[in-house]
């Protein structure tokens, strides 16, 4: 069943990844993102990680995503007809050296020796997550929100008028 | 019985694909979303880590990454929109104000 469902959801985030690539217009592919981030948290459940799943469809899907598609509505961008988007000689080196960086990693992970996993299961649920969060990471997580807070002013900067 | 190593070719496969997207695309929105697309497969790798280990750390840094995502798009999109205001472009082979 485990497999089946894996098997699933992997191949939705390969399809919907590829699908970001290839539409032409932008709206198209930031929906395809949505499924993509939404089959990856079916994944995170996949894996026990509970809490992060739910993380992942709360501030990806939702918050993230719906900046991005607020943001292509607002500009109301035009689909790319001319091609200016693509440009030939680009996707003729850019594929192969991609697919020359995927044979590196799989040839790395192949000879990588395997271990089975353990059978004891850690469930990712908030309780252990906070419990973490808030003795051994306390100090990055609070530099987080340094972060957040700067990331803040500075979209407060870049919407002023006269940039 | 579904590995880890399924899990790491999985990561792999989508890391690529976002990097082929930075490659190739022009448009700064796809490119944006590619970068999306290559933190989500370390994700990946990092909770299926945690999963193998049988430690919460992994689940943490995710959690981390998230948090930087959030921050990056936020502030990418200011600067999309900023740069759309100025130079009415998306294409990022258009905007070479610092290029030599």
């Amino acid at each position: 069943m485990i497999e089946i469902l894996f098997f699933f959801f992997a191949a939705l985030a390969v399809g919907a990844a590829i699908n970001v690539l290839v539409q032409k217009h932008v709206l198209y592919s930031a929906l395809s993102l949505i499924v993509l981030l939404s089959s990856m948290s079916g994944l995170f459940i996949l894996l026990r990680a509970d809490f992060l799943a739910v993380i992942q469809v709360i501030v990806y899907a939702g918050a993230i995503m719906v900046l991005f598609v607020f943001v292509i509505m607002l500009l109301n961008l035009p689909e790319d007809e001319d091609g200016a988007d693509r440009l030939r000689w680009l996707k003729f080196l850019g594929i192969p050296l991609g697919l020359f960086f995927l044979f590196l990693t799989v040839i790395t992970l192949w000879n990588v020796e395997r271990q089975d996993i353990v059978e004891a299961q850690m469930a990712g649920t908030p309780e252990l997550i906070g419990r973490s969060l808030f003795t051994d990471y306390l100090l990055p997580f609070e530099a987080t929100s340094l972060l957040i807070l700067i990331a803040l002013m500075g979209a407060v900067v870049f919407a002023k008028k006269d940039l | 019985m579904v590995a880890t190593h399924h899990y790491l070719f999985l990561a792999a496969a989508l890391f690529t694909i976002g990097v082929i997207g930075v490659l190739t695309r022009r448009n700064i929105m796809i490119v944006l979303m590619s970068i999306e697309l290559m933190m989500n497969a370390v994700n990946i790798n990092l909770i299926a880590f945690s999963n193998h280990l049988q430690q919460v750390n992994g689940q943490i840094f995710a959690i981390f990454v998230i948090t930087v995502a959030a921050a990056e798009a936020a502030v990418g999109l200011g600067i999309v929109i900023a740069m759309f205001k100025n130079k009415e472009t998306m294409n990022i082979n258009e905007i070479d104000l610092m290029k030599w």
